[in-house]
């Protein structure tokens, strides 16, 4: 990644005009900036420049006991707060060799499904909210959202902050008429995504606005640490919950969409195909779903032994794994946090120059990074 | 299944191929001398039986006396992955050769030690702070940090 002088480059026939993007930008999606230079509309260097939102969660882990820290983890990325208390719990079960029930294997598997489909909604909604579709799109997406978050809402009481996902299994078991809800959702966004895939890949707009922009090799994702829809969208088959199975995924029956342009149309379209996937692996649970206790119990305040762990998941952004150094005590030593969204930022720079600045957003956009878990 | 390599196997293969490169074997990871990380990744990125082509997570512990760093690889293509750690000793003046040029993977990762625990990777193209500004006293992830 080259530097950006602090007063423009100089070796340029027509002085490049550095533009600021961001902090505060509606298409930042929270505070996040974007130095980028521009020879007229033609991006030459994009730096980004983050951090307005760090709030030192490792450091904050240290001093909490391992419990506490699943409260921090709600907050990394907040639009997916499931998987994250997932991706945290499992590290410490390995850490401390705690075994889960199955029917909370079930229930973490359906619950981090559910939380996938709310966060695509998302990051579809506002990217064709940044193509200048403005709001109405994002309102359709907002309301299939809500109602994922009241079935959250049914189970554990909260809205964003879930803290649902305990060491040793789940708090709360399924209340009574959530399985009506829960196929009353299924059904109606089945037909929801039928109308989502005529809006959006039949949209004129969208396809010269997105095929062939910004591709991605599959080589250069690798090299480049991505993971998740991006490296996916770059013809990369590579999935934890099919390359190596956690909680429930082995018994779930679910194709991997894999595309091989790596553009941005790419990149929106697998996500478009994973939200299918992924209530079709809701509706799977919930029928096969055994009867039994939903927790292992374990200390509030667990002392897992002297040791560490790097455990990780298939979150929603892509591999989210916990680094969980132990010296015995109720605090984990050190707590570290591979986020998606930070490593996935590596490619931002290659995606945006010799494109236009109007792409510069879209691009940006497709990465669908959140700014709570590149801050952390 | 992703395959965790034994790590008698690839500590073998690094001391035939970059003799006395390895420190130690345990059964998780293989410690590697600091100054000699950048051809070990090298090697275990190019061999084509391990190929290691992402560094899948790089993250440090701060153990009072050393820090240790832990660089997670993986195999996309033959579905398998490994771990190495290289140990800093002392408190000031760290530096650790830079595997961005290996993997860019590493670029941002690098970045995020250097600004939270004050280790300066050598060779790294951008070296800079990355989420604290320019200016912050100290490396807050650091033990003795108050």
């Amino acid at each position: 990644m080259n530097v950006i002088p602090d007063s423009g480059a100089t070796n340029y026939d027509i002085e490049p005009v550095l533009l600021n993007l961001g902090p505060q930008h509606p298409s930042t999606h929270g505070v996040f900036r974007i130095r980028a230079l521009l020879d007229g509309e033609e991006v030459v260097d994009v730096e980004p420049v983050f951090g307005y939102l760090h709030r030192g969660s490792s450091k904050l882990a240290e001093e909490r006991s391992y419990t506490q820290v699943i409260t921090l983890t709600d907050r990394l990325d907040y639009l997916s707060g499931m998987s994250n208390n997932l991706a945290y719990v499992r590290a410490v079960e390995a850490l401390a060799h705690v075994d889960v029930p199955e029917r909370a294997q079930y229930l973490r598997v359906m619950m981090a499904e559910l939380m996938r489909i709310a966060s695509h909604l998302m990051a579809l909604g506002f990217l064709i909210n940044d193509l200048g579709a403005w709001i109405t799109p994002l309102m359709h997406m907002f309301r299939e959202r809500e109602k994922v978050l009241d079935l959250f809402e049914m189970v554990c009481g909260a809205r964003i902050t879930f803290s649902y996902m305990r060491i040793g299994g789940v708090s709360h078991d399924l209340p009574p008429g959530f399985d009506a809800a829960l196929n009353a959702f299924l059904d109606d966004f089945a037909e929801r995504v039928a109308e989502y895939e005529a809006l959006l890949l039949e949209n004129e707009i969208l396809v010269s606005r997105m095929k062939g922009i910004a591709p991605l090799s599959g080589e250069r994702a690798i090299e480049c640490s991505v993971t998740g829809p991006n490296l996916r969208a770059s013809g990369v088959n590579f999935d934890l919950r099919k390359q190596a199975p956690y909680e429930a995924y082995d018994r779930m029956n679910f194709d991997v969409p894999v595309t091989q342009n790596g553009d941005n149309w790419d990149r929106m379209w697998v996500r478009l195909q994973e939200m299918k996937e992924s209530a079709r692996m809701t509706r799977q649970c919930m029928a096969e779903m055994p009867d039994g206790p939903t927790r292992t119990p374990a200390d509030f305040f667990i002392r897992p032994p002297v040791g560490e762990v790097y455990s990780a998941i298939e979150a929603t952004k892509g591999e989210l794994g916990f680094y969980l150094v132990s010296d015995g005590t109720i605090a984990p030593y050190r707590c570290g946090i591979r986020s998606p969204s930070f490593i996935n930022l590596t490619v931002l720079r290659e995606l945006c120059v010799g494109w236009k600045l109007a792409d510069l957003i879209v691009n940006f956009g497709t990465l669908d990074i959140n700014v709570g878990e590149v801050d952390r | 299944m992703t395959i965790t390599l034994s790590t008698d196997t690839v500590a073998q293969k690094l001391q035939d191929a970059l003799p006395d490169a390895v420190e130690e074997t345990r059964d998780d990871w293989i410690v590697v001398s600091a100054d000699r990380i950048v051809e070990v990744c090298r090697f275990l990125r190019d061999d084509d039986d391990l190929d290691m082509r992402m560094l899948r997570s790089l993250d440090v512990v701060d153990f009072i006396d050393r820090f240790e760093l832990r660089y997670g690889l993986l195999s996309i293509r033959r579905n398998h992955e490994t771990t190495l750690k290289v140990r800093v000793w002392g408190r000031e003046n760290l530096t650790v050769p830079s595997v961005a040029p290996v993997w860019e993977g590493a670029n941002l990762q690098e970045r995020e030690i250097y600004d939270l625990f004050g280790i300066e990777f050598i060779g790294h193209p951008n070296m800079k702070r990355i989420l604290l500004w320019e200016g912050f006293p100290g490396h807050p992830l650091r033990k003795d940090f108050a």
